[in-house]
């Protein structure tokens, strides 16, 4: 055994600091698995291809053309799935006894979610260029200005952000990654389709338009619409988030922020007392 | 800091819903000592773990690690103490010399000392050529030299064991036996949580058993093998029409003798190694010839059985032995 060297004294690091920390663990991650990237990288292409050019033909679509309109439905969910992703690299870390590991060195306990939420949104931000190239390659243009075209980004982002909080609650409340899994996509594949992301409402029986309209997925994709000038607004008849897109995205995010923030930290907190 | 003990558990329960997993465990671990948690599964062991490296909160009581409150003084604990095995794991993805990283950046160690440490303590557990190799290739016993590296990484006066060598073969048991005795020398407390009563006999300087959340023994190895039953001297003659000679002679000497003819072994009771000699010393006087005279104490496992009326753990070897006492007794 080689002499013992003497430790030099210990700076507690800042929250940010330990953050990313894990944020480059994460990455780490990514590096090694890179199909972890799968899911924002060639199954939402796969989506853009398939709708675009099976069923783009038989949707009509007034004042813009298919490929433009479907765009920003796919980066809305993008968005959406950001919330499986917190919730899968949760789960696999507290099953896996890394998030033990982390609670029981001398640092923050914030920072493991901190961590987790900043290397999912770089997860997400990675599908959110994968698409916007995807779309520049069939045709699709922000023609709005280049404010505007940042403005939709950073409502995505916005929404993103809401969606962690989801993330983590339902991360921290299930026991296996299975069990995420099964319960994000039961979840989040209706309310990512039951919008007007893949085509437009105005088609649907009563009934169905006015859940579609009031679902949050289609205010955010309307609002990127509208800000990226990719088609023409909704008709008159249709529900308020659709009149007022933007205003009702920001409204969601808020709203999903106050009420799955407290349950995700106390899901989280009874989780971390066990 | 105080000079007081390093770790001590003050009535420590936890409750599951309606299980108690924890029921009032308290004990106390000097500066510089091994303490081994000895039960079977289920019985608490990690769960106390749990509760002293502030993973858990307990329902009541408490504990202190180097002087420092498990409930008001997390930060300290934290500060004091390495955890290994069962309750905190390596990441597999990473690499050997990444995970050494990861945790010392987290604790605020400068990169240049940090780098210099991580080829240390790879070093020292044998680990430099798998260094960069992510654990996920390692084996069992590499991978639980890795945990203790990465525990080891703020040199933590305390540390926390559980279940250290839980499905290592033999080999990699013993090596890691061996480090955890260098560690010991150099000053660090023990916490050890076992199945093995082996690995509490040949480690720990004291034992608690527990069993249902309880502690129901605790002492030396010695003292509870003193508490389970005296030890005796076993003589093997050589041939079975010695058998009434020898037990005629080692009555003279002892007090009791007990005779099994398949085996041609007789067993009378001992206080030490003193009666073992001077035993010895009759036979070779007798001139009868014996194959084997020995001083049989009772193992760690007879303890557990007559503590709990139940064996710690059902092995192959468990299994050969009742085989073997079986035998004997036809």
């Amino acid at each position: 055994m080689t002499a013992v060297m003497t430790r030099p004294p210990i700076h507690q690091r800042s929250l940010l600091q330990q953050s990313l920390t894990v944020v480059w663990r994460n990455l780490l991650h990514i590096r090694r698995m890179p199909e972890m990237l799968l899911d924002v990288t060639i199954q939402p292409v796969m989506f853009v291809l398939l709708f675009a050019y099976v069923f783009g033909g038989s949707i009509d679509v007034p004042g813009t053309s298919y490929r433009e309109f479907l765009l920003p439905g796919i980066m809305a969910q993008t968005i959406i799935f950001s919330s499986a992703i917190v919730a899968l690299g949760l789960t696999s870390d507290l099953e896996k006894g890394i998030v033990d590991r982390l609670k029981s060195l001398p640092i923050s306990r914030s920072s493991v979610l901190v961590g987790r939420s900043l290397s999912s949104l770089i997860h997400s931000g990675i599908g959110i260029v994968v698409m916007s190239v995807t779309g520049l390659l069939i045709g699709w243009r922000i023609r709005d200005g280049l404010i505007n075209g940042v403005l939709g980004y950073l409502l995505l982002l916005l929404f993103g952000f809401s969606m962690i909080w989801l993330g983590i609650w339902v991360g921290s409340l299930m026991r296996s990654v299975e069990a995420v899994n099964g319960f994000m996509f039961t979840v989040m594949f209706p309310l990512t389709f039951v919008a007007n992301t893949f085509a437009p409402t105005q088609d649907m029986p009563t009934w169905l338009r006015v859940i579609a309209e009031w679902n949050p997925v289609s205010a955010l994709t309307a609002a990127c619409r509208d800000l990226w000038g990719n088609g023409l607004p909704p008709s008159a008849d249709a529900q308020w988030p659709l009149q007022h897109p933007v205003l009702a995205s920001i409204a969601w995010s808020i709203l999903f922020t106050a009420v799955f923030a407290p349950l995700a930290l106390a899901a989280f907190r009874r989780r971390s007392r066990d | 800091m105080s000079n007081g003990p390093a770790v001590e558990a003050i009535d420590l329960v936890k409750q599951f819903g309606t299980n108690r997993a924890v029921d009032g465990v308290s004990f106390v671990v000097p500066e510089g000592t091994v303490l081994g948690l000895l039960g079977p599964n289920g019985a608490g062991k990690t769960t106390t773990v749990r509760m002293l490296t502030t993973l858990s909160v307990p329902t009541s009581g408490t504990g202190r690690v180097a002087g420092y409150d498990v409930i008001k003084e997390p930060a300290g604990v934290r500060r004091s103490m390495g955890l290994t095995g069962q309750s905190a794991t390596v990441d597999e993805l990473l690499t050997g010399r990444e995970n050494i990283r990861l945790v010392g950046r987290l604790y605020g160690l400068p990169t240049k000392y940090l780098h210099k440490l991580a080829d240390e303590l790879l070093e020292r557990f044998l680990l430099t050529d798998a260094a960069d190799r992510i654990a996920k290739t390692y084996s069992g016993g590499m991978r639980r030299r890795l945990d203790l590296a990465v525990s080891l990484v703020a040199s933590p006066p305390v540390l926390f064991l559980d279940e250290p060598t839980t499905g290592l073969d033999p080999r990699s048991r013993a090596d890691l036996w061996e480090v955890l005795r260098g560690l010991v020398k150099d000053g660090t407390t023990l916490l050890l949580t076992t199945q093995y009563l082996e690995e509490a006999d040949h480690l720990a300087d004291e034992i608690i058993v527990i069993d249902k959340g309880k502690v129901i023994a605790a002492g030396t190895p010695t003292q509870l093998k003193d508490e389970a039953g005296r030890a005796s001297v076993v003589v093997t003659v050589s041939a079975v029409t010695d058998l009434p000679r020898a037990a005629e002679l080692l009555r003279q000497h002892t007090t009791e003798v007990h005779v099994e003819d398949v085996s041609r072994r007789l067993t009378a009771p001992a206080s030490g190694l003193g009666d073992m000699t001077r035993i010895a010393g009759v036979f070779a006087e007798s001139g009868i010839e014996i194959d084997d005279l020995g001083l049989k104490r009772p193992s760690l496992d007879d303890v557990f059985l007559h503590l709990t009326g139940h064996r710690a753990e059902q092995t192959d070897s468990d299994t050969t032995e009742a085989l073997t006492e079986q035998e004997a007794v036809r």
